[in-house]
């Protein structure tokens, strides 16, 4: 017995091997395929296979109106399909030289932080999921859903809105709105606390995901990594405060930033972190936008008859609840675009999967993946 | 820098009327030939003073059938904060642009993309190959000279209709 496990390390056969991680598995966040090679059970290499769910999103923009290419918005990252909408029309708005009503403005911030709050609740949820937390991902759904609620008595549709229109709205606030929203608030906030208590600083958590895939300021910068993923690093930087669009500079809210409370700076639990305490600054808008909100003005006022931009091309960028959303629209004059380029936040993010996520076991991918926040949507457009 | 300071520190640093500048080139982009490209992106990231560490977003354009092809890249600075829009012509018999994957790591993925749809060389890249399409599909689908396909594997693709009903 003894002589049997008197092996020399070196005389033990080992070799590479190639382990298929999806295109059908749960914790890809939809359809993505990585190739990771592994030795033993550390992984050496991941190669991601991407495009499974390409559906031609700037062809389809070729070929159809400006006005029709706002439904296609959505499907892209259809977990903060106001948001992309959002950026869409900032894009036209800007290349049209259009202003929009005060009202609008207002309404268009207020439901953009809402629909950032259910995307980061989506994302909170589904991270304890992947590493194995179960019941925080229905505590997240539970109030995710109340967030839907008021979309659907705004617009009817609870996941892909196409609420926000080039140069406005397609329907104004309904009677009592602004009281269900307030009423939201106040039931929601203290709720930040219990998924603290739940999940953030769960031990075995922390353990799963401390330290875990670091993700150091250069490397997160030089892959255009942006958004929550970028703030994780250390790096202070906001698009809605250092490039405001919209009406973001009239309001008061912090960035937060990672700074390895439990463990390194950008390690897959500052990611997650980040996005709990954007919840919160999330809160914070919602509120004093509600508060400035003006009662009269009509949403559908500086709504264009006809959508036709003058010649000239710009890109135009905004922040999503996954980070840079850019829009490189090329009109000529037409009705149709010319050419509509849409730089997707969760692509760049994928892109660094290899640098980060070397080196560690397999059940480290998982956290690593997840804390990345993607949505295959957006990345194959 | 704001973008005439930008331009007028380029031609000082760089090279001497590199940048061209008047009343006819329109003052929010930088056009630049193919073959200085890599010299010129390694000197916008490597500056102290302009310092583009990101790159935001490369879009391949095609300009018409009988046109050429282009690529933009638009840069920005996390330390200084500033951006700058360049722009590259080349044409569509030999679109060939030096890779840049080397000096931003996202234009790996970005490059490849522009490739998937243009069919734009990216000369030196590591592993220039689709990445949102299939491995074995014909053509570059962002054309404008882009011919329909009539099936894929057997499966028939119904014919577009004309205009938009």
């Amino acid at each position: 017995m003894t002589e049997s496990l008197d092996l020399e390390l070196g005389s033990v056969q080992t070799e590479e091997m190639v382990l298929n991680m999806g295109p059908q598995h749960p914790s890809t966040h939809g359809v993505l395929r990585l190739k990771v090679l592994t030795d033993g059970e550390i992984v050496t290499r991941i190669t991601p296979y991407i495009g499974y769910l390409h559906r031609c999103f700037e062809k389809h923009c070729e070929n159809v109106t400006y006005e029709q290419v706002l439904p296609y918005t959505d499907r892209c990252d259809y977990i903060a399909a106001m948001n992309n909408n959002f950026g869409y029309a900032v894009a036209v708005e800007k290349l049209m030289d259009i202003k929009v009503p005060e009202k609008v403005e207002h309404i268009r911030v207020i439901v953009a932080e809402l629909n950032r709050i259910a995307s980061h609740l989506l994302a909170v949820g589904t991270f304890g999921l992947d590493v194995g937390a179960f019941t925080p991902f229905l505590y997240c759904f539970r109030d995710r859903e109340r967030i839907l609620d008021l979309f659907e008595m705004l617009c009817g549709a609870r996941l892909l809105y196409s609420y926000i229109w080039v140069g406005g709205l397609s329907h104004d606030l309904p009677v009592g709105w602004v009281e269900k929203a307030y009423e939201f608030l106040d039931y929601f906030e203290p709720q930040v606390e219990e998924y603290n208590n739940i999940l953030t600083f769960n031990k075995i958590f922390i353990e799963r995901t401390a330290d875990v895939g670091v993700l150091p300021q250069e490397v997160a910068i030089s892959y255009g990594v942006t958004g929550p993923n970028l703030r994780g690093s250390g790096v202070k930087w906001d698009l809605r405060k250092d490039d405001p669009y919209s009406i973001y500079d009239k309001f008061e809210f912090d960035i937060p930033i990672g700074t390895g409370v439990v463990g390194t700076v950008g390690d897959c639990w500052d990611r997650y972190y980040i996005r709990v305490r954007e919840i919160e600054e999330s809160v914070k808008i919602v509120r004093q936008a509600l508060e400035q909100l003006p009662r009269d003005g009509d949403v559908h006022e500086a709504i264009p008859k006809k959508i036709r931009p003058p010649k000239g091309q710009l890109y135009n960028r905004t922040e999503t609840p996954r980070g840079e959303l850019g829009y490189y629209i090329i009109s000529n004059g037409k009705p149709i675009a010319d050419r509509l380029k849409m730089r997707s936040p969760a692509f760049t993010a994928l892109s660094c999967i290899d640098e980060i996520a070397r080196g560690w076991m397999i059940s480290d991918v998982f956290a690593i993946l997840g804390s990345l926040d993607i949505v295959l949507g957006e990345i194959d457009r | 820098m704001n973008f005439n300071q930008l331009v007028e520190y380029i031609n000082e640093q760089f090279r001497k009327e590199f940048v061209q500048t008047g009343e006819e080139v329109p003052a929010d982009h930088i056009s630049v030939a193919a073959s200085d490209w890599k010299d010129f992106a390694e000197f916008l990231r490597n500056d102290e003073h302009l310092f583009f560490d990101a790159m935001m977003c490369i879009t391949g354009v095609d300009f018409g059938e009988e046109s050429d092809l282009g690529v933009i890249y638009n840069l920005h600075s996390m330390k200084h904060n500033h951006k700058l829009e360049v722009r590259i012509t080349i044409s569509r018999d030999k679109p060939v642009v030096p890779s840049v994957e080397k000096i931003w790591r996202i234009a790996d993925w970005f490059e490849r993309e522009t490739y998937d749809m243009y069919g734009i060389e990216f000369e030196g890249h590591s592993d220039l190959r689709r990445i949102l399409l299939p491995e074995d599909w014909e053509g570059f689908p962002l054309r404008k000279d882009y011919v329909f396909p009539t099936s894929y594997h057997g499966i028939d693709i119904p014919k577009m209709k004309e205009g938009w009903e």
